[in-house]
């Protein structure tokens, strides 16, 4: 069943629209991520599910109730900001308690929730410090015990992470994950980073220019990329310029050379070019044997990156990167070489957008 | 807290060396001695004497003559009102300016104005407001002009405590401006928008987050209003000449010509004005240290 | 939101009046100098006065001298303290705000007892002496602004990197100072510059107690004296200060949007 639901929200600021038409359907207790690059409008979306910015028209209703013109304190959502945002005046516990004291509970009951709050996150012992004590990653844990101690309907986490350094980064976001499916809490995660938003969500909706360009899966936004934006910004992939011989058999020319996608290509003629994406990691050098196809080049450079070596190989006017196992015992081309490569039908996607 | 004073600095990471580092800070320190430290150790010393240079408290218990006591008094509620006021006005101006949602020109104007208006103060100002509010001044005459209202039959005077304290607030409210809105720029929108979504009120969200992360700062700049209006000659002299009591006019007066007829009462007169200014500044300081720890 | 944009607009306004007002009456009385009619007379007067170039040119030489010492003075130690002493910054920060603390007039009430004619620093008895220690009095005035502006300037560069740089290219201390420090706080000394001639040029208290022709001595007398010169000074007077704040923004902007406000 739905429980956000979105509807034709658009934002504008002036002249300058930053969300169009924007729609979606969160069910209840999915972390659905918002993934784009800044200034893509995936905050400026939050911000109104937060009730901070008004809607220019369209509307958003959490569990049955319209909330488009709600202020903020009616709406029931819990926020994580970028940039910690505690209360600077007040220690740990007395951040955690903030909205239940808003909400007039009893001492008891807050003393009780506050120490709850504290072991969910793992910092059993701070509650007396303040915030300017306390780590960016210890900041960050107390923000969100503060946000989920009231029992929000929603979370809503805007780049939380983005200020930590890189191992915190990767531990605390697989601690927000755990426990939001602990609580069941639904939630809406804000990030530019697509490793973030691929290990975290149940769903991702992929940001560009004030629109939504694809949503789904992680797997199926990082092997099935419907646009040519998609393809780019989430993973590393191979984008090349094709163009069709024969549409209804899948017959491209990259740089020349024929190749055989798995697909038709709809609404293509012959002749007309097209964008296609090749993951890195699909492409190995050798022969073609049955069922996948061959390109040639020449290796223009060769990148360690530790478990994997990074190759890129010029075709002719386009260049191709591929990803091989770091092994010893295997000898990889030099810059210079001539090479083969290969990889399967089903990985040439054809992506719109062209 | 234990850091009361304004030690921001980081411990060094080199050790000071020889003694030969200290060369390059002496002239500095010689400079201040002499004209800063050995002049009003001289006064604090004399005030403590007699003619003839022996101990004595007379001089202090003699600062409770009616005139003196008067000139504290009157010299004390024009800087407590100029501060007050000056505080208030300045932070309703800046916190409009600051988040108020007013047009972006209006605090960049705002800052330069204030710089300027902070810095025009003495003689100039007096002038200023003699011109404008005088008998003859240009909104006494037009008062009379439009509305028939004759400003000075309502028993109104520039030279007195509330034409000074009017006059003091020119340069105190840009002053509390400009020292107020760095600390209104630390109030961050994201804490406003975290108490919003925690379902606090407006009214909440100020008393429980902005004056609790404001009052040192609020206080002490308050504080430092009120020792600078304390410690002004120029504006009360050039507007009143020798006619207001205040003890920095006292004190010219005292300079110029012994009008107390006791050099070492003199002295004491300014040791008052020293501990009154030298309270005020310490705590403002104070103050200013637990205002920064939050934002570091 | 609308409604509550109300009350700012009235603070803003009210504000604006309360500042505005005293500029415009004290233009217009200055004009009222000839009856019946505006004219410059007040203004034509005050210029082409003798008393009044005399001491405009003395304040300004002074004001300057002021800049010159407080610099040579400020920069060498908050440089050095950065350097070398880090451990002496709140000492020297304190004493950089004592003139702040201790006011003006009772400052000058000190210089009057210690250096006059008795004293073994005599400097009271000359009129050369008196200018020195006039200057000297300023230099204290604009201590705390001068060095919160050059400390700040010196803070906002890596003044250990620079000077280890210079050392090693062989440059001698007074190079590092003059060829590398000062170029590159140069809008922090000029900000602190303006603010003190500002400070200095129409300043009263110091002046007349050590009995020098400045021109805030000068103004006192006129506005004792006068009825629409002293309305005409105080428009110059704004002007030059309006002048000194607004060379203070055009030179702090000089740094480039790459430093934070």
């Amino acid at each position: 069943m739905t429980f956000i639901d979105i509807r034709n929200l658009r934002k504008s600021f002036g002249p300058a629209t930053v969300v169009h038409d924007f729609a979606l359907a969160v069910e209840r207790g999915e972390f659905v991520s918002f993934l784009g690059p800044s200034g893509c409008g995936k905050t400026t979306i939050l911000r109104m599910i937060a009730g901070f910015e008004t809607a220019s028209a369209g509307s958003i209703t959490i569990d049955g109730q319209e909330v488009t013109d709600l202020p903020p304190a009616k709406r029931n959502v819990g926020m994580v900001f970028q940039a910690y945002a505690l209360f600077p005046n007040m220690t740990v516990a007395q951040n955690i308690a903030f909205g239940l004291r808003v909400a007039r509970r009893g001492p008891d009951e807050i003393a009780a929730r506050v120490e709850e709050m504290l072991r969910l996150i793992k910092l059993p012992d701070i509650a007396g410090r303040y915030p300017y004590q306390l780590s960016g990653g210890q900041q960050q844990r107390v923000a969100l015990a503060r946000a989920i101690a009231v029992k929000p309907q929603v979370l809503l986490l805007d780049e939380p992470l983005s200020a930590l350094d890189a191992k915190i980064r990767v531990s605390l976001r697989e601690e927000i994950r755990s426990l939001q499916k602990d609580l069941g809490i639904t939630t809406i995660f804000v990030t530019h980073d697509q490793e973030e938003a691929l290990s975290m969500s149940d769903r991702v909706v992929v940001m560009n220019e004030g629109r939504a360009e694809q949503i789904g899966t992680p797997f199926e936004v990082y092997n099935y990329p419907r646009t040519r934006f998609v393809a780019s910004f989430v993973g590393t992939l191979n984008i090349l310029t094709a163009t069709v011989i024969d549409a209804e058999n899948g017959r491209l020319a990259i740089d020349g050379r024929e190749v055989l996608a798995a697909h038709t290509v709809e609404g293509r003629a012959s002749g007309d070019t097209v964008t296609v994406a090749l993951r890195p990691e699909a492409v190995t050098f050798g022969e073609a044997a049955d069922g996948r196809d061959e390109l040639a080049g020449t290796v223009e450079a060769v990148s360690f990156l530790g478990a994997v070596v990074r190759i890129r190989v010029r075709l002719e006017s386009q260049t191709v990167s591929l990803d091989a196992f770091n092994q010893p015992a295997v000898r990889l081309p030099a810059a210079g070489e001539p090479v083969t490569l290969c990889f399967a039908r089903d990985d040439l996607l054809v992506v719109a957008g062209g | 807290m234990a850091a009361g004073t304004i030690a921001i600095s980081k411990p060094a990471r080199r050790p000071s060396g020889s003694a030969l580092a200290w060369i390059g800070v002496a002239p500095f320190f010689l400079f201040a001695t002499l004209f800063l430290i050995l002049p009003t150790a001289f006064l604090i010393i004399g005030a403590f004497q007699d003619a003839d240079g022996h101990f004595t408290l007379v001089n202090l218990t003699d600062l409770s003559q009616p005139t003196i006591l008067a000139a504290y008094k009157i010299s004390l509620e024009i800087s407590a009102a100029s501060a007050l006021g000056g505080a208030l006005i300045g932070f309703a101006l800046a916190h409009a300016a600051v988040s108020g949602g007013l047009p972006a020109w209006i605090r960049p104007t705002l800052m330069t104005f204030s710089g300027v208006a902070s810095n025009f103060a003495g003689v100039p100002l007096a002038f200023a407001f003699l011109a404008t509010l005088g008998r003859t001044g240009l909104v006494t005459w037009a008062l009379m002009q439009w509305f028939g209202f004759s400003l000075y039959a309502t028993g109104f005077n520039l030279l007195n405590f509330f034409g000074l304290t009017l006059t003091y607030l020119y340069f105190q409210i840009p002053l509390m401006v400009l020292i107020l809105t760095p600390a209104l720029d630390g109030l961050k929108r994201e804490w406003r928008e975290a108490a919003s979504t925690l379902g606090a009120s407006r009214g909440q969200y100020w008393r429980w987050v902005v004056l609790p992360v404001l009052w040192p700062s609020l206080l002490g700049s308050t504080l430092l209003l009120f020792a600078n209006s304390f410690g002004a000659v120029a504006t009360a002299y050039a507007l009143t000449g020798s006619s207001l009591n205040i003890v920095t006019i006292l004190l010219y007066a005292q300079i110029r010509g012994d009008v107390l007829h006791n050099q070492n009462l003199g002295y004491a007169l300014a040791l008052g004005m020293i501990i009154i200014t030298g309270v005020s500044n310490v705590a403002y300081i104070w103050l200013r240290g637990r205002a920064e720890r939050w934002s570091r | 939101m609308k409604a509550s944009r109300i009350g700012p607009w009235i603070a803003v306004t009210l504000g604006a009046l309360y500042f505005l007002v005293p500029l415009i009456g004290t233009f217009e009385f200055s004009l009222r100098m000839r009856r019946g009619t505006y004219s410059f007379d007040a203004y034509r007067i005050v210029l082409g006065d003798p008393n009044f170039q005399a001491s405009f040119l003395y304040s300004v030489v002074l004001a300057l001298a002021t800049i010159v010492v407080g610099t040579l003075l400020v920069v060498p130690t908050a440089y050095w303290v950065q350097l070398r002493l880090p451990k002496l910054r709140p000492l020297v920060e304190f004493v950089t705000l004592l003139p702040l603390v201790i006011p003006a007039i009772v400052i000058v009430f000190g210089y009057l007892r210690l250096y006059n004619s008795q004293s073994i620093l005599p400097l009271t008895d000359s009129s050369r002496g008196t200018d020195l220690l006039l200057t000297f009095g300023y230099v204290t005035l604009a201590l705390p602004y001068l060095y919160r502006s050059v400390d700040t300037g010196l803070r906002a560069i890596d003044v250990r990197t620079l000077t280890e740089a210079a050392e090693s290219l062989g440059a001698s201390w007074s190079t590092i100072l003059f060829k590398v420090i000062f170029p590159n706080i140069r809008s922090a000394i000029l900000s602190g510059a303006f603010l003190t001639f500002a400070i200095v040029i129409g300043e009263f208290t110091f002046a007349s107690l050590l009995n020098r022709p400045a021109f805030g001595p000068y103004l006192q007398l006129v506005g004792a004296n006068r009825a629409y010169e002293p309305a005409a000074l105080a428009i110059i007077a704004f002007v030059v200060t309006w002048a000194c704040m607004g060379l203070i923004q055009v030179f702090g902007a000089a740094r480039g949007p790459t430093q934070p406000k």
